[in-house]
């Protein structure tokens, strides 16, 4: 048994959640809003983490881990994607990226 | 109360207040601040996950995340050599109000989601002895290596091309960016020099 | 000859629930004493290092304070505490007073960890090996925020080394890792060193044991930018790397958690693969294991840990220093394939049983 309803802890992973997806919409730069992903990930965890919690299934655990690993990926990869980007615009604002606009 | 519970709720609003102040004014000014608060964050990530016998994630956790993930954010805001943009990101527009109250709407719906159906929910008692190893490294590994195998294998297929495509990505000689500038007009190519060719390809070839 | 193991973390929860009061004293001891074995030892290295370089050298290192300069070392701390401390003026003021406490935590998380002998642990994990990994991670976030903060180009040239160079070898030195925890079936670290009982994996695992205490040792002097591969702060490139704009007490803090990451690493090497607080066994050789019974665990421990910081001292007058392509070709062109198939062929191993004593 614990404690803690497990309204709350979905509650704040939804929390969590909310403040990334602000991030993603709201921020420009682009690595923040990397890492406003890498919240939203992070929320989706804690619920797997929660639910494991409450059944007793290590299945959760699993699932967690194999995000884990591909927020992992998806980090390397943005991220090399900025440093290429940037070296062609000198930016990392996502607004100054109109090539095909113009 | 009991003591989890003030442990839960700690670590939760310590993690909130962490991820909001990565976005807000006086830390998520400058993007390495930003970093900054992400990492307490994920800290307080991991003391949730221990609070909730997920012992190795919550170790994961710190090892990928806050050893390895956040490193690369860090490294690479470092090598752009970013600061603070005040003006780019400060301003208040139509669309990132907009964008705000998406995200509350977001989670006004999970919240109610949440509620309607989480009442009474009663969790299992993990002082039972077929729970001893719950959530420890050789139980969700067996599960990894049984169950979860072909879904592992190609994590590991995942990692290999990310880790591919990020040194192709980030490789310095893509024609198109190495190429100089064209000349201005009327202006003559002086000779080729001996040492010519070559050596740029080698100069920043250690890549990682 | 059995050991049985009793943390400081298990003795206070047994006075917990007669007298709480009690086991919050024994808490704030255990506080106390943790901080002043740091301290310490910290010192005791410090006069250690300068003494041996000299020696080293054929000179005779510090020798006027005290008997052959033992109080040296605490005069120079006091001199540094006693320094202004500078924040300049165009750092980062908050990134900049974080990054050496940061380094610092990182340490000191590990320390809680290390099994000295099998009463003397503060808390024994079961993912105690994972744990260590974990935590000392966060000695490079240290000292890539001091590096950014201090907004100087040594600093900054420095820290990006330091930060590369650390990411890097982490990997070498968890593979190393692994072999033993494959070996000994235990991420607990007192559980691996009592795997240790019939001898010590450097020798009983048919040469996987070396390869991985070779790998492990290599890759830990890289990760505490020890001098084969202090690039990070290279005196005659970069002045004193990321820690350029440091003065007074939160220099001390970077020297001191440097110090003693060495000591961190020696006795993770000892406790891994020379047995930890083990007495040198071999396997049924009654005899011999009893006399070598009689010497105290926690001495053992300190004797495997005094030679291994020894070694790595004596590498920093032995090896140049390596350039930053020679350093990444180590470890991603040698290294790491190494390791990788060390990994594979002790896997096999303990697959088979094939390795001295095997149960």
């Amino acid at each position: 048994m614990t404690s803690i309803p497990l309204g709350h802890i979905l509650l704040l992973a939804a929390l969590l959640f909310g403040i990334g997806l602000a991030g993603v919409l709201t921020r420009r730069n682009i690595l923040v809003m990397l890492m406003s992903v890498e919240v939203m990930m992070n929320a989706v965890n804690l619920t797997l983490v929660g639910f494991s919690r409450y059944n007793g299934w290590t299945e959760g655990h699993v699932l967690a881990f194999f995000i884990i690993a591909v927020a992992a990926a998806e980090a390397a990869v943005g991220l090399a994607m900025v440093l290429a980007v940037f070296r062609l615009k000198q930016t990392t604002y996502v607004d100054e990226l109109r090539l095909l606009k113009r | 109360m009991t003591g989890e519970q003030i442990m839960f709720y700690l670590l939760g609003g310590g993690a909130v207040l962490a991820s909001a102040a990565m976005l807000l004014p006086p830390m998520g000014r400058s993007p390495i601040h930003s970093a900054i608060s992400l990492i307490v964050s994920f800290f307080f990530l991991a003391g949730l996950y221990a609070l909730l016998s997920a012992h190795m994630l919550s170790v994961l956790q710190i090892i990928v995340y806050a050893g390895a993930v956040m490193v690369l954010f860090t490294f690479v805001i470092m090598l752009l050599n970013l600061n603070a943009d005040e003006l780019q990101e400060s301003r208040i527009t139509p669309g990132r109000i907009a964008a705000g109250i998406l995200a509350l709407f977001v989670f006004g719906k999970l919240a109610t989601a949440i509620q309607l159906t989480t009442a009474g929910a009663q969790s299992v008692d993990l002082s039972d002895p077929g729970f001893a190893n719950f959530g420890s490294v050789p139980e969700v590994g067996r599960m990894m290596y049984t169950t979860f195998l072909v879904p592992f294998e190609l994590v590991s297929v995942l990692l290999l091309v990310a880790a591919v495509g990020a040194v192709v990505l980030a490789k310095r000689s893509m024609k198109y960016v190495d190429r100089p500038l064209p000349p201005p007009a009327g202006y003559e190519h002086p000779a080729p020099s001996d040492d010519e060719g070559g050596h740029d390809a080698h100069a920043h070839g250690g890549g990682h | 000859m059995s050991w049985p193991v009793k943390t400081i973390a298990e003795r206070t929860g047994d006075l917990l629930p007669g007298s709480p009061w009690t086991a919050a004293l024994y808490v704030l001891l255990t506080i106390l004493a943790v901080t002043a074995f740091m301290t310490v030892t910290g010192l005791v290295l410090i006069y250690a290092e300068r003494k041996i370089a000299a020696h080293f050298q054929c000179r005779l290192g510090p020798m006027r304070v005290g008997w052959h300069g033992v109080l040296q070392t605490i005069a120079d701390a006091l001199k540094l505490l006693l320094k202004e401390d500078i924040v300049p003026r165009d750092a980062d003021a908050l990134l900049h007073i974080l990054a050496p406490v940061l380094s610092f935590a990182g340490m000191l998380l590990v320390m809680i960890a290390l099994p000295m002998s099998p009463s003397l642990q503060v808390a024994d994990m079961n993912i105690g090996v994972l744990y260590v990994t974990a935590v000392s991670g966060l000695g490079v976030l240290g000292i890539l925020l001091g590096g950014w903060s201090s907004n100087n180009k040594w600093s900054l040239l420095g820290a990006m080394r330091a930060g590369a160079q650390i990411i890097s070898y982490e990997v070498s030195a968890t593979l190393a890792l692994l072999v033993v925890v494959l070996f000994s079936g235990t991420l607990q670290l007192s559980g691996i060193v009592q795997s240790q009982e019939a001898g010590w994996w450097i020798w009983r695992a048919h040469g996987c044991g070396i390869v991985a205490f070779a790998i492990f040792l290599i890759a830990g002097t890289a990760e505490i930018n020890r001098t084969p591969f202090d690039l990070a702060e290279g005196e005659s490139e970069l002045t004193a790397g990321f820690h350029t704009e440091y003065s007074g007490l939160r220099f001390s803090f970077f020297f001191l958690s440097e110090f003693l990451n060495m000591f961190v690493l020696a006795a993770m090497t000892s406790t891994l693969f020379l047995g930890g607080w083990m007495p040198l066994h071999i396997g049924h050789f009654t005899v011999f294991n009893g006399v070598m019974d009689i010497i105290p665990p926690g001495l053992w421990f300190t004797f495997k840990t005094t030679g291994m910081i020894f070694l790595i001292m004596w590498f920093r007058w032995t090896f140049p220093r390596l350039r930053v392509d020679q350093l990444m070709r180590l470890e991603w062109k040698i290294l790491l394939p190494i390791g990788f198939v060390n990994l594979f062929v002790s896997a096999a191993c303990v697959v088979t049983g094939c390795y001295f004593f095997a149960r």
